[in-house]
């Protein structure tokens, strides 16, 4: 008990938050792709794209903030492919997923390689710097937990409000719902579900890109064969835990971001919970959760399904 | 993937969909060759090095049917569970189960003939795989919960809780490295060839397929198992019990799975290692979709994929090129086959072209 506490302080909190900015991301681009009827398994991939493009593009631009933007459209590069193979010619969208992944983690490794070299393949580049708020990051304890991070932090969690009133408050959002839950009808009166779908696919895509880039320029600086190292996957889990609903998912990216925060500190203190079933927190409860609730309470009626005129 | 009629109908379906496969394959090379070229080598001398490694010397060939073997295991998993139209993304879980057991049937039982070891110890890996494979069937047909999602969830709990073992209350020697202890003698599969990693596992592994083939194809079972596959509410009506034939596509998938860890272990790794698989179960979905759920069909895709792994550690030797290549050509293999409904959107947009003009 004594070890656990000795780790919940500012500097735990402030790690959570950053360990669950990059799965706040894919979370988010994984709610708007499930909700407009489309499974992507291919989030670790992308996520892998985005970090490798986002260490090229701050590299050769010179600028962390330049190269974050070629992460985020490299991932949505990415998630257009994915969208063409299983919305345009309605082909299984997880073995989309499943061929986006091998071919991101082979053409990552590979063109670190041949880009930067093999002896120079971890090298540094151009990065972000955390951001201090001028007054709020001077209170002691909030300050240091909350107001010292990355802008991408804060540009992440302000990404949740605003893909909730897209999703529950705007047009776009009744449009998207729609090709998820019932295509047909939407054609009907009509939205084009293929369209909104597309348009989700790549938004996915450039969301999970953005997580990558946030690994690759704001925590570890270089880039790393499979360095996303399946957070693309917890992410998935994220959207059915928090119910495909940005704050739920925000909610369940934070959890999983405690979960990683302490393993690590776990294993550093000698707490007496072996660190795997840290790791394994995020699917666990994940299960449990669908177990207790059932399975097809809240999953877009027609996810997986690709829609035929 | 797609639901084909059975071996009878050879020429109509069967030969045209291998013609795919090969043309995916061709074209995925291609790429690959570009991509090589590219990174300034020559792509003739990085694909006869691929050769070279898969099939240069007695070895060579060894180690690519030692590689071929945990992928015929995984892709009739899901290549099975697939024709009751169940996609188990879960074989890796599967399999760490029936690795798992394997080591501790290896490892703590002793005292027995290598007869009964053996048979003991490959009975307890499939049975974990299944046991693994059917709760996620078991969460399908009573909780409604889709096999996709439980399988991804069930994959990284059996992953996570197979090193805690590793790495805590099995680890041999205690403390200090993570792995387990070597499992007994009489435990080890029968080597096919001396000082190679070749055992007898391949015959088990191609035998599985035939079985399975058989099952599907010649089997009441097997007839509504795809029945249900392709048409659930016709089986439904038709009275047979849908949920059953889930349940039991998902533990035989999980079954076979399980042998992919056995084999691992049993075969030639003789311990286990922590994360001791390298994504077999991963690649099985690859090697299922590129043998069109086709049990023989699967055995000729886990031969592709093993001879490009295995081939690409020499081309890595020989030409510096990182051996992370062919990954991308696996997945390029995969795509290629996906996009040949290209030809179908392309006839449909020039139909809609017309009534437009």
């Amino acid at each position: 008990m004594e070890a656990l506490l000795s780790i919940l302080n500012a500097e735990f909190l402030a790690a959570s938050i950053r360990l669950a900015t990059p799965l706040l991301f894919a979370t988010l681009g994984g709610i708007l792709c499930e909700r407009s009827g489309v499974i992507n398994i291919g989030l670790e991939g992308m996520m892998l794209v985005g970090a490798l493009m986002g260490v090229f593009g701050s590299w050769y631009l010179n600028s962390p903030t330049l190269g974050f933007l070629v992460g985020v459209l490299s991932g949505a590069l990415v998630a257009l492919l994915h969208g063409f193979v299983c919305i345009s010619l309605r082909s299984n969208q997880i073995v989309s997923g499943v061929a986006i992944n091998l071919i991101a983690i082979g053409l990552t490794s590979f063109l670190i390689r041949i880009v930067f070299g093999l002896a120079d393949q971890q090298r540094i580049v151009p990065h972000f710097n955390s951001y201090p708020f001028p007054v709020l990051g001077q209170i002691p304890f909030i300050g240091p937990a909350f107001f010292n991070q990355l802008t991408l932090v804060y540009i992440a969690f302000l990404m949740v409000p605003v893909s909730w009133f897209i999703l529950f408050k705007s047009r776009w959002g009744l449009a998207i719902t729609a090709a998820g839950e019932h295509p047909k009808s939407a054609a009907s009166v009509g939205i084009d579900p293929q369209f909104v779908r597309h348009v989700c696919v790549v938004l996915s895509g450039a969301f999970a890109g953005a997580g990558g880039a946030f690994l690759s320029l704001g925590q570890l600086h270089f880039f790393q064969d499979e360095m996303v190292a399946g957070r693309g996957f917890i992410a998935l889990a994220a959207v059915i835990f928090g119910r495909w609903n940005p704050v739920g998912g925000m909610i369940a990216c934070l959890i999983f971001g405690a979960a990683d925060a302490l393993q690590f500190r776990g294993q550093a203190v000698g707490m007496g919970i072996p660190h795997q079933f840290m790791l394994m927190l995020p699917y666990a409860l994940t299960l449990a959760i669908l177990i207790i609730a059932g399975g097809k309470s809240k999953a877009p009626a027609a996810i997986g399904i690709p829609f035929r005129r | 993937m797609k639901e084909t009629e059975g071996p009878g109908n050879l020429f109509a379906t069967l030969l045209p969909q291998a013609g795919a496969s090969l043309l995916a394959i061709f074209l995925a090379m291609t790429v690959g060759g570009v991509l090589i070229a590219i990174a300034g080598v020559n792509p003739y001398e990085a694909y006869s090095a691929m050769l070279q490694g898969a099939f240069g010397s007695q070895f060579a060939i060894a180690n690519f049917l030692t590689r071929t073997t945990p992928l015929i295991f995984t892709g009739l998993a899901v290549a099975f569970a697939f024709r009751c139209n169940l996609l188990n993304i879960g074989a890796e879980g599967q399999l760490y189960m029936g690795g798992l057991a394997a080591v501790l049937v290896g490892v703590y039982v002793t005292g027995l003939s290598a007869l009964f070891h053996i048979a003991l110890a490959i009975a307890a890996a499939s049975l974990a795989g299944a046991a693994w494979g059917g709760l996620a069937g078991l969460l399908k047909t009573t909780r409604g919960i889709n096999e996709i999602i439980s399988t991804i969830m069930l994959n990284f709990i059996a992953i996570f809780f197979v090193s805690f073992l590793i790495q805590g209350p099995i680890a041999e020697p205690p403390g200090f490295f993570h792995q387990t202890a070597l499992i007994e003698e009489t435990a080890r599969l029968p080597k096919l060839m001396p000082r190679s990693d070749l055992s007898v596992a391949i015959f088990l592994a191609v035998f599985l397929a035939v079985a399975l083939s058989f099952v599907l194809w010649r089997t009441p079972f097997g007839m509504k198992l795809r029945s249900v596959g392709l048409a659930p509410e016709t089986a439904r009506f038709s009275g047979i019990s849908t949920n059953k034939y889930l349940f039991g596509a998902m533990a035989i998938s999980g079954g076979a799975a399980g042998l992919a860890g056995g084999s691992e272990i049993l075969g030639h790794q003789y311990r286990m290692l922590d994360f001791f698989s390298p994504g077999y179960g991963f690649d099985g979905i690859a090697v299922a979709f590129l043998g069109r759920s086709d049990p023989i069909g699967v055995v000729f895709a886990a031969m592709l994929f093993a001879a490009l792994r295995v081939g690409a550690n020499q081309m890595q030797r020989e030409t510096g090129l990182p051996s992370s290549l062919v990954l991308v050509i696996q997945g390029l293999v995969v795509l290629f086959i996906l996009a040949a409904e290209l030809r179908r959107w392309l006839r449909e947009r020039a139909v809609s072209k017309g009534k437009e003009a």
